[in-house]
């Protein structure tokens, strides 16, 4: 069973579509008990970062995801703020994140000299794999490319933490993975043959990497 | 760099998908379902799906149908049709829409817009303006899908949507809808000269070449149309169809802006 957590900030139904597409079974909640049963967990998002924090403590998620994946390393798939929310902040808001990666956001900024870049970064992009991830992109077709929508992007100086990188302007990375953490910028549940693919890795063999 | 979005645009009549011809004349062009589920296996950029009659008929989405084909949509989805509230905005996203479109109920309670984009994100609303040119060439401004005038001026009515923070601006002009002769280049380009908020362009679409064109010249950041996806052939017989990985590269060679 996998658990998509329901915070009000959430293109859950999407997440729901593709894991029914992939044969998962899934439910949507924001119930712990509900969510502590559970073998996998997707942490979906669009939004705000700041109001998405204070939804998922103010429904009482906050500490319940910490023992999920930080103590019972439950494998968890973060999407885009989902993704975001597992660093420690961003510029957007003033709340910390979760801070299971070792990373924060930083808002998309044209490099001196070049032409101003058009934010949010909105559109099919290429993402490269930089790691194994657990298998998380084995048999997805190449190039690979992704839906993405955002206006931060994760900044790591942690070596080994980068799964993934893409460019826009310029390089940046656009999903991480730690143990049993996957955190993607992109939108694996719409974006066709890829996330399929990706989803379907998830479901049926990501454990830890 | 980022490519330019190539946007099928669906419109629903009641269960089903229709064409339109300078927002009248409605062509049934299919189940929309079933249309869906060929554009996933053609895997286009993006959806834009607009319900014609809701507003006029005072009605709410078809929340029902919205979730079947959203149920099939692997790929980003835009609503647009009868949507007046918060809430249904909400019970859209919750059922896999990813974008919903505000054009009548954004022109008459701008509070909506703006408190829309605070609680979902610019990039998860836009605003759709439907544009017709009166017969001494001025552009105006109509809504209640076409049946209503409100004489603003297109490009201050876009510079105020910007303000309001909306993600996108969906330009369409009425008078190109379904003529398949190629976009209103020039009522584009002033709406993308005033505001910095990506622009879609609709309405007129035919060719390759006509996408092309609008791509290199306007700064818009995403093309739609719907004639040119759903009918072949000079008599317009109704097939799906959507370009070639190999074409849409052509076009995005001609991509000027960054």
């Amino acid at each position: 069973m996998i658990g998509v957590v329901d915070y009000d900030t959430g293109n859950i139904g999407s997440v729901l579509n593709m894991l029914k597409k992939v044969g998962a079974q899934a439910i949507a909640s924001r119930d712990p008990s509900e969510l502590r049963k559970a073998n996998k967990l997707v942490l979906p998002g669009v939004g705000a970062f700041d109001e998405a924090m204070r939804n998922l403590r103010s429904f009482g998620l906050y500490d319940v995801l910490n023992e999920l994946v930080l103590e019972q390393r439950r494998p968890i798939l973060g999407v885009c703020l989902g993704a975001q929310l597992m660093t420690k902040g961003s510029e957007e808001g003033d709340q910390p994140g979760f801070g299971w990666l070792n990373a924060h956001l930083v808002r998309f900024r044209a490099p001196e000299g070049m032409p101003s870049l058009r934010v949010p970064h909105m559109g099919w992009n290429v993402v490269n794999a930089e790691a194994e991830g657990g298998g998380i992109f084995r048999d997805v077709a190449q190039p690979m490319r992704f839906y993405f929508v955002h206006s931060y992007h994760m900044v790591t100086e942690e070596p080994g933490l980068e799964l993934s990188s893409s460019h826009y302007g310029y390089r940046f990375t656009s999903a991480m993975a730690r143990h049993n953490i996957l955190s993607m910028q992109f939108h694996p549940e719409k974006s066709h043959k890829y996330g399929l693919q990706v989803y379907r890795n998830f479901v049926e063999n990501f454990q830890s990497c | 760099m980022l490519k330019p979005r190539v946007i099928p645009c669906l419109l629903l009549r009641g269960r089903g998908l229709y064409k339109t011809v300078k927002f009248g004349d409605p062509k049934y062009v299919g189940d929309p379902v079933n249309a869906v589920k060929i554009f996933n296996e053609k895997e286009v950029d993006e959806l834009l799906l607009l319900d014609i009659t809701a507003t006029p008929e005072k009605r709410e989405p078809n929340y029902e149908l919205i979730c079947d084909i959203a149920g099939e949509c692997f790929m980003p989805l835009a609503y647009g049709g009868g949507v007046t509230s918060i809430a249904q905005i909400r019970r859209l996203h919750r059922m896999g829409v990813e974008k919903v479109s505000l054009n009548s109920s954004a022109f008459h309670d701008r509070r909506l817009l703006e408190e829309s984009c605070d609680v979902f994100g610019s990039s998860s609303i836009v605003a759709a303006i439907d544009v017709k040119k009166t017969l001494f060439g001025k552009y105006e401004v109509w809504i209640n899908s076409g049946k209503t005038n409100t004489k603003e001026d297109p490009i201050r009515y876009a510079e105020q949507l910007a303000r309001l923070g909306v993600g996108e601006i969906l330009v369409n002009s009425i008078d190109r809808d379904g003529t398949m002769a190629g976009y209103d280049n020039t009522l584009l380009k002033n709406i993308t000269s005033a505001v910095d908020t990506p622009v879609i362009a609709c309405g007129g679409a035919g060719t390759l070449d006509h996408l092309r064109d609008t791509i290199a010249c306007t700064g818009v950041n995403a093309v739609a149309a719907g004639s040119m996806f759903v009918f072949h052939g000079k008599h317009k017989a109704v097939l799906i169809n959507y370009p070639t990985p190999e074409q849409l590269e052509v076009l995005h060679l001609s991509h000027t802006t960054p």
